[in-house]
């Protein structure tokens, strides 16, 4: 029998709603079968906490006296976006100190943020008739910001590729230190946990759905960038690679940074780790069995990162179950794999949700547009501009 | 039998003795060298293994120490901020000996120091740059 996510928040606010994380329904439909687990359970809570390099901050400084329009700006040496009106910002989480190199970025800044720090700010600017000041340095923090808030273009990617490296030479990516002649893999996705991979035709997870970001409330902004939900994928929905991708919004404010934190992947750049919870309602048996995915049967595909092109052939094709034991084969020979993604802190996610909701403190909203279904990625092509 | 891991700092002057074979040769003591930097006119340091007689291990070692030899202990080099760790694993990617290890049932990051041959690729490897080594 179908339920409506209002039967569902009423049973949320009664206290009587049953939660799962991702987890536990996986084991519920394994030993249940997906009927039976759908009359049994609400809401599966899912979670991810992995590098998303396309993450950033908008922030508002407020008016010094006298004013300034700022033009160049700078936190903590880290310099940021200010092409936007006098006082407004935007930290990309990528964006490196000009002190520090890539031991210190955006993202450090944004962690420092969310921890209460303060924030040495120095901005530049041309001086206008209505904003005369022509530079300002001073100290802010998330108190003293009018608004602080993540604003992440691409997150929660559905499903990711497994990296490897055959060339002859050790190689830094940003999947972390690939050690050559296929010396070790490594691979970033939450599997059974992580959000689309438990709503693989994104039925319930679409624009304006309120979840767990880094540790507050947030919500589902947009399709994210790269948004590629046309990929193959195998008999239960799930994709074979990269596919569905979310934009995200949430109040830094409310946020910890156990669930936000600058990283650095070395040679490579800085990156940030955000942690993503999304509750899915358990609105009929096709979403149970969705809940219900596991590790042995959510498939990626294998890249030879040490190929520097955007069209690489895969290596090959390995489920999650086998990425988590710690050894794969690539071309018949065994090969050691890591994860980048931690699956300790998605599983604490997912259990954090899963007590928010318990307790009556979150409840579900239905996504207000869905999120498309069909589409995928173009390339950017070299034009001469003849032709146009 | 006993089993040692230790960090041995030679002089300049001591660099060019053949102190691995005394060991093997005098003492009777298992030496696996595990890593070895030797940089010229500069010190040279060796992670070494020593497995054999007690007894026999500590006459070996005070007699490096006569030479000249600074000896320490080798699980003092590796230290990571374990409260700050988020227990991602992408330092494990590097670790050849399996001396980090993330894996069922709890996903937490083990540092046995036991097995570290002080290689420092976790040192890059680590996101967060919590994972220091001397060698």
């Amino acid at each position: 029998m179908a339920k409506t996510l209002e039967d569902i928040n009423e049973r949320i606010r009664k206290g009587d709603a049953v939660v799962l994380t991702a987890e536990e329904m996986t084991e519920l439909v394994a030993s249940e079968g997906a009927a039976k687990a759908a009359r049994k359970v609400d809401v599966v809570t899912t979670g991810t906490f992995g590098p998303m390099c396309s993450s950033g901050a908008f922030v508002n400084f407020g008016h010094s006296e006298p004013p300034i329009k700022m033009s160049k700006v700078w936190l903590n040496d880290v310099p940021v976006c200010a092409d936007v009106a006098a006082v407004d910002a935007y930290i990309g989480a990528t964006a490196m100190s000009d002190t520090e190199g890539m031991a210190y970025g955006g993202a450090h800044v944004i962690q420092d943020l969310i921890e209460g720090k303060w924030v040495k700010l120095k901005a530049t600017a041309y001086g206008t008739d209505c904003y005369p000041r022509r530079e300002i340095e001073t100290w802010v923090n998330k108190d003293t910001l009018n608004q602080a808030y993540l604003f992440n273009p691409r997150n929660a990617y559905q499903n990711y590729a497994c990296a490897t490296n055959g060339s002859d030479r050790t190689i830094y990516t940003y999947m972390g230190v690939l050690l050559p002649n296929f010396g070790n893999a490594t691979y970033c996705s939450a599997g059974q946990l992580s959000p689309l991979l438990n709503d693989p035709f994104y039925r319930t997870i679409g624009i304006g759905t309120r979840i767990f970001l880094g540790g507050g409330h947030g919500y589902v902004a947009w399709q994210g960038t790269q948004h590629k939900p046309s990929a193959p994928r195998s008999p239960g929905g799930t994709p074979l690679g990269p596919a569905g991708t979310l934009a995200l919004i949430g109040d830094i404010r409310e946020m910890d940074s156990r669930f936000i934190r600058g990283a650095r992947f070395h040679r490579y750049g800085v990156s940030i780790y955000v942690g993503v919870g999304i509750p899915i309602p358990v609105l009929d048996e096709e979403m149970a069995a969705f809940t219900g995915v596991s590790d042995s049967e959510i498939f990626t595909s294998i890249f030879d990162y040490s190929q520097p092109t955007r069209s690489r052939d895969p290596l090959g094709k390995v489920s999650y179950a086998q990425l988590r034991s710690g050894t794969i084969e690539i071309d018949g020979r065994k090969t050691p794999c890591a994860p980048l993604s931690s699956y300790r802190v998605a599983r604490d996610i997912a259990g954090e949700l899963k007590r928010w909701i318990t307790e009556g403190e979150f409840q579900l909203t239905g996504p207000v547009e869905l999120l498309p279904t069909e589409g995928t990625v173009q390339g950017l092509d070299i034009r001469d501009g003849e032709g146009i | 039998m006993a089993k040692k891991r230790l960090v041995l700092t030679f002089p300049p002057e001591v660099v060019e003795r053949p102190v691995v074979a005394m060991m093997v040769k005098e003492y009777d003591v298992i030496t696996n060298i595990l890593r070895a930097e030797i940089h010229e006119g500069e010190i040279g340091r060796m992670l070494v293994e020593l497995e054999g007689d007690a007894k026999r291990i500590r006459e070996g070692v005070k007699h490096l120490k006569d030479l000249g030899v600074q000896v320490e202990d080798a699980i003092t080099d590796i230290e990571r901020t374990e409260e700050l760790c988020i227990d991602c694993g992408a330092c494990t990617a590097v670790c050849l000996t399996k001396a980090l290890k993330v894996g069922a049932p709890d996903w937490e990051l083990q540092l046995d120091k036991d097995r570290c041959i002080l290689c420092g690729l976790c040192v890059d490897a680590c996101p967060l740059q919590l994972i220091t080594v001397k060698f």
